[in-house]
């Protein structure tokens, strides 16, 4: 290779315009700069509303929030300014950790299987069908919950954290997998001569050493299903309670509430739409930000 | 890796011993009941799709086979005289989505374009992440600031701009409303840019430099080189990228609900309240009871398989392009 390969098009296009002849002229230049300006312009296109959700869910939400809105449940009219969404709170928090429970533990088994023990079609098929998963809607999903386990048993906490798990699962077997791919080889080759079985192997080496990145996985698939709303229409079903039953009782989610706040017409209720949406992004945004750490922490390690 | 410091000799110790011991017996069992346990939770994804399939289909069967073919077909929806034809939001589903792809493949590629062919270094990073903080927004925060925020400031503006220039168009035809397939299209185009412009731009990134260098030695702007260079190597990928934002647009439920206007038609005009198969679902199933919501779960049905369609294509597109 040449001693020096400028990295970006910038240096070399200013190369070629160095020789005169070769300098693109009239049409070609206005076309390019229409080009770059057209992607500045996407740019800002995409920023602006990035901006503006910001800006008006802290200050609408803020506005809005209070001690009282968060450790006080749901009144019973829109109309009424007082209370808040700590029903939702502790219902996001059960179904989204009961979720989790679930999910992580099976979706790393799984990512383990296609890694290290899977190969042929039934692997492949498990891998293809984990991606198409990641795309179903998650209203289907509600929709399947709702068919086969709350026909029979009823609304409730488990039934939202069936519908949840659900989500997570496929997020945290193909981000495990991509995590298990990159423990070099030689580690584990390194286990297997020291007599070590397969299974030692897996726990005590080729897990450890991607611990983080799975960490990651697992908290942008909690992030993604703390902010589901519409699976949990089909299988909380929403509630003005603080409960804690798990099953037989409907129960309550942030994502609820802020749907129920935006459809109605009072500005009591909208307010309090507006501090739950700061609430849940809040939530949403640390778990965010959590697994961006650990990630950038994992590679300064590795 | 951890990090009490272990010497290689205290992991032979602890390993060796035990394994040497446990090679012919208890060693292997734990291996082979490790994998079997792996392989059960592999399958279940499969199980668990499969079983989302039948058990969905066999609570709307009913519906199924008293409406027939019309149930995609008729555009009659009315629970309360037991008609339930969903081709009015099929018809949402797919103008809503197309609206939001119109909008978001330009900002999408211009945005991966910049970020990987023309940013200066330092905004590369805050760009991104700006955009990637689009995809972490839960979607009922992005209904409530499209309801409360974006449909005065700028939807109901840009449909009235819409129907009094453009109105001779039936697709602009009046009277207006921000509430409309275009009011869900714009916010679900918000929704979909920061999946299409992700997966682009790692798909632009896979490009060889070496391919960029010819061009530009041969004279070109950089906007030739991306059409001559980039665009040509990146396009399957970035058709897969389209792909899966289209997925995401037709399932996407809660936005469009808040924002479609929910009028059970089909309006030719992108301007008036339309419905959407998601939405249909999210706004009637807390009201309904008996048929209308093996209905409901029939709309969902047939709502999974366009969008397993279109995942499955994209995924495959994406799969081949990475083979190559």
């Amino acid at each position: 290779m040449m001693g020096h390969v400028p990295s970006t098009g910038e240096s070399a296009a200013a190369k070629v315009s160095d020789i005169n002849s070769a300098r693109p002229a009239g049409r070609r230049l206005w076309t390019n700069r229409l080009a770059s300006a057209a992607m500045v312009g996407a740019v800002l296109l995409a920023v602006i509303p990035v901006g503006l959700i910001l800006y008006y869910i802290t200050v609408k939400g803020m506005a809005a929030m209070s001690w009282e809105f968060l450790s006080e449940p749901t009144p019973f009219s829109f109309r009424r300014a007082e209370g808040g969404f700590l029903n939702g709170l502790i219902g996001t928090g059960i179904m989204v950790g009961l979720a989790t429970l679930v999910s992580v533990p099976l979706g790393i088994l799984a990512a383990i299987y296609l890694q290290e023990f899977g190969r042929g079609l039934l692997a492949n098929l498990i891998r293809f069908f984990s991606d198409v998963m990641t795309g179903v809607p998650s209203v289907f999903v509600g929709l399947f919950v709702y068919t086969a386990f709350v026909l029979p048993f009823g609304f409730g906490a488990v039934m939202g954290a069936a519908a949840l798990a659900i989500i997570m699962l496929p997020i945290v077997v193909r981000t495990t997998e991509e995590m298990l791919k990159l423990v070099p080889l030689e580690l584990q080759h390194g286990s297997f001569a020291l007599g070590a079985s397969k299974f030692q192997t897996i726990i005590r080496v080729v897990l450890p050493s991607a611990l983080p990145g799975i960490t990651t996985g697992v908290l942008l698939a909690v992030a993604r299903a703390a902010g589901e709303t519409a699976p949990l229409i089909l299988t909380a079903l929403g509630s003005l309670k603080v409960t804690t039953t798990l099953v037989g009782e409907p129960i309550s989610a942030l994502p609820l509430l802020i749907f129920d706040g935006a459809r109605n017409p009072f500005a009591a209720g909208q307010e309090r739409a507006w501090a739950g949406a700061l609430e849940l992004l809040a939530l949403v945004l640390i778990f965010t930000l959590l697994a961006r750490i650990v990630a950038s922490r994992s590679k300064i390690s590795s | 890796m951890q990090s009490e410091a272990k010497t290689l000799g205290d992991v032979a110790a602890g390993v060796a011993p035990a394994a040497i011991e446990n090679r012919t017996g208890i060693g292997r069992r734990a291996d082979s009941l490790f994998g079997l346990l792996t392989l059960v939770s592999g399958s279940l994804v499969l199980i668990v799709l499969g079983f989302m399939v039948v058990s969905t289909t066999n609570t709307a069967l009913p519906i199924f086979s008293s409406e027939g073919l019309s149930f995609v077909t008729s555009s009659n929806w009315n629970p309360a005289a037991g008609n339930y034809g969903i081709l009015a939001f099929i018809y949402g589903t797919l103008v809503t989505s197309i609206i939001a792809l119109v909008i978001a493949i330009p900002v999408s590629l211009g945005i991966a374009l910049y970020v990987v062919e023309a940013a200066p270094r330092w905004v590369r990073g805050p760009i991104t992440y700006a955009v990637d903080l689009l995809a972490a927004v839960p979607s009922v925060v992005y209904g409530l600031w499209g309801v409360f925020v974006l449909l005065p400031l700028f939807l109901q503006p840009a449909v009235a701009l819409l129907s009094e220039y453009l109105g001779f168009l039936p697709i602009f035809a009046g009277p207006a409303s921000g509430l409309s397939y275009f009011g869900a299209g714009v916010v679900l185009a918000i929704m979909v840019i920061p999946i299409i412009s992700s997966l682009s731009r790692e798909v632009i990134r896979t490009v060889p430099d070496a391919d960029r260098y010819a061009a530009y030695a041969l004279g070109a702007t950089r906007w030739e080189m991306i059409r001559g260079a980039v665009i040509p190597r990146s396009r399957a990928g970035i058709v897969g990228a389209v792909m899966l934002g289209l997925g995401r647009a037709l399932g996407e439920t809660i936005a469009v609900a808040l924002l479609v206007g929910s009028a059970t038609r089909i309006d030719p005009s992108v301007v008036r309240p339309g419905y959407s198969m998601a939405a249909v679902i999210a706004n009637q199933f807390q009201e309904a009871s008996g048929d209308h919501i093996r209905a409901l779960v029939g709309v969902g049905v047939v709502l999974f398989a366009i969008t397993i369609l279109v995942n499955v294509a994209a995924r495959l597109m994406v799969w081949r392009m990475v083979e190559r």
